[in-house]
């Protein structure tokens, strides 16, 4: 009985969260990158072709299992009359994943994301590479999509894949799960490739939105899939509570007229306040379960005090109550951990609120040597010079900004600044 | 799948350098064969070079050949040495690269091509 479009499109919108698992399951198999996620995007066409008219079929999944795997075989057929050599992907010596379900019974897919997920975040890729490889290969984004999200052509975004995937194959990275020893080293540029996917979207880098949901999003959904896959690493709570907590600040981060809302004027009803609980439930759980292997535990600590530092804000009634002294505290603390001149001008904001402006300024003494070109650095200096009543000195560090500023709608918040620093009123 | 591993340094660090250091730079390379070995790495060649004082490079332009004397580029290290292996995979050969004493290793697969 042929099905209705809703039915269909639900059915293929449910089938796109096993994309990540059937382009690891084909690349298990076959040992063919390019192979595989060709194949898994013309089983999804087919099915969007076949199954309004057909109806959809009770294991949609083993459906489009069975179709990519098919186009495989075309393929791999076609090359060897054409009597091709392409170099075989590296598999490491894993359980052959042996998807049952031709004759009937159930089928049980085997989960290879997470092989997928470190090959893709390898540190011998690029993390800008990565990060668009990962929302390809492992979230199943269109090149389309990947390319508007990051703002640049569809063509460049094309050869951008194109060329972290040869370096894959032509570079030996293996499709594996890194050894223990090595896992929570691993796990630092996985993370630090979501957390890219977050940041470019939560401040913009280019365009002229200020935020980009939809890449916060994304970057979310990945770090869900990294905790349902790996056990034992309580940085991927920590790095999941930090999104959630970030992102449920969304609605009130840009104002009506597009232009940034600071934290003290950002208004608190409009806070996702259920992601707030979820994101303390699994901070909670990530400062409760620590890593025995002392690298896993670095890498927690660095997240759990940015998530700690990002609760505190959350759960936080009004501005004035928010207990600056112990934000201080954490950003002291993840200074230490990092030596992180980023961390640094954070910290300076806090401490702005406990001990006041001339204290601050003097924590960014020396940052302009390590941080060159930081418009974060030129904005928080100018702030901390208006208020202790520097003015042509505050004025100038704001010019500084304006320059270093390349998303539209964070500039035109500076040059308003700029102007109310010469007409306070 | 083979790879040539190239390794760089600043040679200054050789200047005035006593035995001791010569003996920790031939131990970690000896470590390294056998890092290698554990992993399933074929060694199948490796040579330490002489210093880029010693070097010779030849360039064409056009029909002219020209013979100069040094390295084709100054930079601040150089090639000082190199190893061809046949890895398994990456990640092998760069846990195994771990206790090269040299800051700099570059690793390029060999390029095959169809006979």
């Amino acid at each position: 009985m042929p099905s209705s479009t809703p039915d269909v499109e639900v059915a293929l919108r449910n089938a796109t969260e096993h994309w990540g698992r059937l382009v690891a399951l084909l690349i298990g198999q076959f040992h063919r990158l390019d192979l595989a996620e060709d194949a898994v995007q013309e089983a999804y066409v087919a099915a969007a072709r076949t199954w309004p008219a057909r109806g959809v079929p009770t294991n949609a999944t083993a459906w489009l299992l069975t179709a990519a795997r098919r186009k495989v075989v075309d393929t791999l057929r076609a090359e060897a009359m054409a009597a091709r050599k392409l170099p075989l992907l590296v598999v490491d010596q894993h359980p052959a994943a042996a998807p049952s379900g031709s004759k009937g019974e159930p089928l049980v897919i085997t989960d290879d994301r997470l092989r997928l997920i470190f090959m893709c975040c390898h540190p011998a890729i690029s993390p800008g590479s990565s990060a668009a490889l990962t929302l390809r290969l492992v979230a199943g984004l269109k090149v389309s999509e990947i390319a508007r999200l990051f703002l640049v052509s569809e063509t460049t975004m094309a050869a951008r894949i194109t060329r972290a995937k040869r370096k894959i194959v032509e570079a030996g990275i293996p499709f594996a799960v890194p050894p223990p020893t090595r896992l929570a080293e691993r796990l630092d540029a996985v993370l630090a490739v979501i957390y890219l996917v977050f940041t470019e979207g939560y401040v913009a880098t280019e365009g002229t939105a200020l935020v980009r949901t939809d890449l916060c999003d994304e970057a979310i959904r990945l770090a869900r899939t990294l905790d349902e896959l790996v056990d034992g690493q309580p940085a991927i709570d920590a790095l999941l509570a930090l999104l959630v907590l970030q992102h449920s600040r969304r609605s009130s981060r840009v104002g009506a007229d597009g232009r940034p809302v600071l934290l003290a004027d950002q208004d608190r009803r409009t806070w996702h306040h259920g992601e707030i609980a979820e994101g303390l439930r699994l901070l909670d759980s990530a400062i409760r379960h620590r890593s025995t292997d002392p690298a896993g535990e670095r890498l927690a600590a660095k997240y759990r005090l940015e998530a700690l530092i990002a609760a505190a804000h959350a759960t936080s009634p009004s501005p004035s109550a928010t207990d600056w002294r112990a934000i201080a505290g954490l950003y002291a603390e993840l200074e230490e951990l990092t030596g992180s001149p980023v961390v640094r001008i954070n910290r300076a904001v806090a401490v702005a609120e406990t001990d006041g402006p001339a204290a601050a300024l003097a924590l960014l003494d020396g940052l302009d040597d390590v941080l060159s070109d930081s418009k974060d650095l030129a904005v928080v200096r100018g702030e901390l010079l208006d208020r202790l009543g520097r003015r042509s000195e505050s004025a100038s560090a704001f010019e500084a900004a304006i320059a270093l500023a390349t998303n539209a709608a964070e500039r035109a918040h500076l040059e308003r600044r700029r102007v109310a620093i010469d007409d306070p009123g | 799948m083979k790879y040539a591993v190239l390794i760089h340094e600043n040679e200054s660090r050789w200047e005035g350098a006593g035995d001791e250091l010569v003996q920790l730079y031939h131990d970690c390379h000896a470590q390294f064969a056998k890092e290698m070995a554990d992993r399933g790495i074929t060694m199948l060649a490796g040579e330490a070079l002489r210093s880029v004082t010693t070097a010779t490079t030849r360039r064409r332009r056009g029909d002219d050949v020209m013979v100069t004397d040094g390295p084709f580029a100054e930079t601040a290290e150089q090639l000082g040495g190199f190893y061809l292996v046949d890895a398994p995979d990456l990640d092998a050969l760069l846990e195994a690269t771990g206790v090269l004493p040299e800051p700099t290793i570059e690793i390029r697969p060999v390029a095959v091509f169809d006979s």
